[in-house]
């Protein structure tokens, strides 16, 4: 072969290839984006780095998918906007029967779904019918419907609950209501719903590409009146360098989950907003008090030196919550204050009085161990009750790069009271493995509370332990207190709101009194967002709450697009986009014209050659 | 003259090169069972992370994706499954892994595709210019700024592009949503998409299919064969074009089979920088899971793309080298 020709070869492969494969990738839109394609449309881009899992309400559980679906379906009733404790949604008003088993929930009328036929109580009743019959239903949300007896519309207006147990949790079923005339023609309930798909909340999806885009249209029906955007698109970034980029760029208008230093950075950008909210996340130390079984048989390796709950607390107390929390986090997070239930859900959120408290104190630490008979040997560690030198693992989360700054400091403090500490980095598996297992001393660990804390709540409780092979269970602590599960129980069966708070603030005592846990601190989630496009968004708590992934709706439906002129706005930024196609595309067509004209001058001077 | 053995010769070759790929995939496919049960990591327990389940609902998700059954009957269904071509579902997204490969193949293929072309068109080229005129300026900065490109970190030179692109081409992604859905505006888009991943994979890549034609030629450079071919009066550019690049351009074959192997399996990186819908991605983003059938899956389609690539090269070896045949 003449590398010549093999050069233009090559060249018209290249083009050939682009062109035959660009169509093959051309997605299929749905016609009713088609249709949405005014020129004053008013777009709000949320630039993301989570995936979607399913769009399926039954069987999503990733957390944008989540919050996806709870922007598209709404619920009996959601968690308020200000201050996060349940009103109503589409049902307007519920009571309960005198032996606490029978909610009785009134829906609200009018409310239509987004391809206008009427929302009515059999709706619901499908919806947890559906999970009470199918397996498969459950997948998500099964845990909400675990005490459910039976679930009826008596008329069009009126849900009938009933359930096995009184269930305190009723109004925070974070079930999306699906329309039964859709999913009930569903073959396979797991499947995923046909698009675009038929909502009641603010926004409906109405085209999804895997790691892509999600793109929703306003529900201009949405009873509780049309959002004042146009459409929501949810733009994946595979890191988050990219999305703060693709913010700069302004071809995103909003960004969550971001890091200290790339919050810092856009805090030199003119048209950016940032939000620091409080979130609903807390991040602890677990202290293995002695792992077992929810047979209650021993399981894992954990130093038998922690079951004393007097070393534990010393554990605790030797611990300096706010230096570590401004060392790793600086001013976005607030140090543990003991809380089990994260500061933002005020209500529930509680601290231990100051004869309680085992706060940061590293000389009474050392005095309660000296008291409790942990005497020191001869390199200044101590000896445990059987006289061999304290020494404890810690795990962390190689991937998290507090953690890796944060566990030298708990390594320093706690060699203080003399206990020695080997730092173990392992992968978020790895960790998930050892603590399921039982195998660790210290780890770090956290989870994110929902505004009702039932959840949480039953992280502690002798039921979340793992079975004799490992399996089933969500255990983090593997307390097992029998005071605790009893006021477990209470809380759950107490339907007037201000007695229970009461009772979860003295299970939460009972936790920290336990000492398996030390709270190091509740980290803030930090937004940005383009002020040049939007104005303002509905945080949720309000103020100092998030805009992104809330307990509800708000941010998306409470965006309002900057000044008189958001649509202007949209456009002008349109035609940047294009701008930079423009010059993509010129610049494109430049190369290719180079490329042609290098083979053509090559291809004359070998002829000329020839000739010669 | 030709053998009469020699078309049996040509049979038997090709029937040992063939045998060798299927045993090498049924080895693929063993390993990939294996390989990815023995990572540390619950399915299960990673999903539902920070999600509210109970325990019947943990039990339903291990029950639907066989892992309550013993290893050997996971193995089996997996075999059988596979027989039917059937790589089953994906744990994380509930979907047949076959649909979602053949999803995010043609990305792939058409980033790394359209990246490899031009790595490789730039590199011979610059390669055969610098051996051509060893220790010039041209040979001592080409092969300079290529050993520089290739060193680079191709996370850092991706990021760096995207910072230095100020807003000219899109920061991730293969199409935006608001483009029309008409033919023209989606491949336009795509193609704009398609710049800054393609340069950072050209930039890293190239500097290897420089030096190793630049390396041949040299080898070829002081040859009987070019002194007689330009003492036919050649010019030099003809007596490099038509006597000298042919013969230096053997070893590169091979290079160029083994990556476009590689070609399927992406370039995990890039599509990590420029957030590239591709494959590279998919498995990244399965193995934290680990969603066991999506990495079988990739792992068996990935392995089949170097195995067919190497036995294409073989064979075209063999009729590119007369030498490979006489042996």
């Amino acid at each position: 072969m003449q590398p010549r020709r093999w050069g233009i070869g090559l060249a018209a492969g290249v083009s050939a290839l682009a062109l035959a494969l660009a169509p093959a990738m051309v997605p299929q839109v749905a016609p009713t984006a088609q249709a949405q394609n005014a020129p004053a449309k008013k777009v709000l881009r949320i630039g993301v780095t989570q995936e979607v899992d399913s769009l399926n309400p039954y069987i999503a559980i990733y957390l944008l998918s989540t919050n996806i679906l709870r922007t598209n379906y709404d619920y009996l009733t959601v968690f308020g906007q200000k201050n996060m404790a349940p009103e109503g949604a589409l049902a307007e008003s519920w009571e309960t029967s005198p032996d606490k088993l029978t909610w009785t929930f009134h829906m609200r009328h009018g409310v239509k779904w987004s391809d206008g036929q009427e929302l009515t109580a059999k709706d619901p009743a499908f919806t947890f019918n559906t999970m009470l019959t199918n397996e498969t239903a459950r997948t998500a949300n099964g845990s909400y419907v675990a005490n459910f007896e039976s679930v009826t519309a008596t008329d069009p207006y009126t849900l009938v609950i009933k359930t096995k147990k009184p269930q305190a949790t009723m109004l925070g079923l974070d079930v999306p209501i699906v329309p039964e005339h859709v999913y009930s023609k569903m073959k396979d309930i797991g499947g995923e719903p046909p698009m675009p798909l038929v909502g009641s909340g603010p926004f409906t999806v109405t085209e999804f590409k895997a790691d892509q885009f999600v793109k929703m249209v306003a529900n201009k029906s949405y009873w509780r009146g049309a959002p004042k955007v146009d459409e929501v698109d949810f733009i994946y970034y595979k890191n988050s360098d990219a999305s703060v980029q693709a913010l700069r760029n302004g071809e995103v208008d909003l960004v969550n989950k971001l890091s200290a230093t790339q919050f810092d950075v856009l805090k030199n950008e003119p048209n950016v907003t940032l939000n620091n909210a409080k979130d609903r996340r807390f991040n602890e130390l677990v202290i293995n008090p002695g792992a077992t079984t929810s047979s209650g048989e021993a399981i894992g390796n954990g130093n038998p030196a922690l079951k004393d709950v007097a070393l534990r607390r010393a554990i605790a107390q030797a611990i300096d919550t706010k230096t570590l929390t401004q060392k790793v986090y600086g001013e976005y997070a607030l140090p543990g204050d003991g809380s089990y239930v994260p500061p933002v859900f005020s209500d529930f959120h509680w601290t231990p009085a100051p004869a309680q408290s085992h706060q940061f104190n590293p000389t009474a630490a050392n005095a309660a161990l000296d008291a409790a008979g942990y005497k020191r040997g001869s390199d200044g560690i101590r000896l445990d009750h059987s006289g061999k030198p304290l020494n404890l693992r810690l795990l962390t989360h190689s991937e998290k790069p507090q953690e890796q700054q944060g566990a030298p400091y708990i390594r320093g403090w706690l060699h203080d009271i003399g206990i020695n500490v080997t730092i173990q980095p392992l992968s978020d598996n790895k960790i998930n493995e050892a603590t399921t297992a039982g195998q660790f001393d210290l780890t770090y660990s956290g989870w994110s509370s929902s505004p009702d804390p039932d959840n949480i709540l039953s992280l502690q409780t002798c039921s979340a332990r793992p079975n004799a092979q490992g399996k089933g269970g969500t255990p983090d602590t593997f307390m097992c207190d029998k005071a605790y599960d009893d006021l477990y129980a209470q809380q759950l069966a107490e339907f007037d709101r201000a007695k229970r708070i009461d009772i979860v603030k003295q299970m939460q005592s009972r936790l920290y009194d336990n000492a398996v846990n030390v709270m190091l601190y509740y980290d803030d989630s930090l937004e940005a967002y383009r002020k040049d496009k939007f104005a303002s968004f509905a945080t949720q708590p309000d103020p100092g709450g998030t805009i992104t992934y809330q307990q509800g709706y708000w941010g998306y439906y409470g965006a309002v697009p900057a000044g008189e002129g958001g649509a202007s706005n949209a456009s002008s930024q349109d035609s940047g986009s294009n701008t930079g196609l423009i010059l993509g595309v010129i610049g494109g067509v430049v190369v290719i014209a180079a490329v042609a004209g290098v083979v053509v001058a090559r291809r004359r001077k070998s002829t000329a050659d020839e000739r010669e | 003259m030709p053998s009469p053995r020699r078309g049996g010769g040509t049979a038997r070759y090709l029937l040992t090169k063939l045998g060798g790929a299927v045993i090498s995939l049924f080895m693929v496919v063993v390993l990939g069972f294996i390989l990815f049960r023995v990572m540390p990591g619950d399915p299960v327990k990673t999903m539902t992370r920070g999600h509210p389940v109970t325990n019947e609902q943990l039990a339903i998700l291990e029950h639907r994706y066989g892992l309550d059954k013993p290893k050997i009957a996971q193995f089996w269904d997996y075999l059988v499954k596979l027989l039917h071509g059937d790589f089953g579902d994906s744990y994380q997204y509930s979907r047949p892994v076959g649909d979602m490969i053949l999803e995010k193949l043609w990305p792939t293929v058409l980033l790394v595709g359209t990246g490899t072309i031009l790595a490789v068109a730039l590199g011979l080229w610059l390669g055969t210019r610098a051996a051509w005129q060893r220790n010039s300026v041209f040979d001592k900065a080409s092969t300079g700024i290529a050993l520089a490109f290739w060193s680079m970190p191709t996370f850092w030179l991706g990021m760096i592009l995207l910072t230095a692109a100020g807003g000219l081409f899109p920061s991730g992604g293969m199409v935006y949503p608001d483009t029309p859905p008409d033919f023209l505006s989606q491949a336009l888009d795509i193609l704009h998409h398609l710049v800054l991943p393609v340069i950072t994979l050209v930039a890293v890549v190239y500097a290897q299919y420089q030096l190793v034609m630049r390396s041949s030629l040299l080898e070829e450079m002081d040859a009987d064969y070019l002194t007689t071919a330009r003492a036919k009066g050649l010019r030099d550019d003809l007596v490099r074009r038509r006597h000298a690049v042919p013969n230096a351009l053997l070893p590169t074959v091979t290079l160029v089979f083994l990556h476009l192997g590689m070609v399927v399996a992406g370039a995990i990186t890039v599509e990590a920088v420029f957030s590239w819908p591709g494959l590279g991605q998919m498995t990244y983003n399965a193995i934290g899971v680990p969603d066991l059938p999506v990495l079988q899956g990739t792992f068996i389609v990935l392995a089949a793309a170097v195995l067919v690539m190497n036995l294409i090269a073989d064979v075209l070896y063999r009729f590119l080298d007369p030498r490979v045949r006489a042996v």
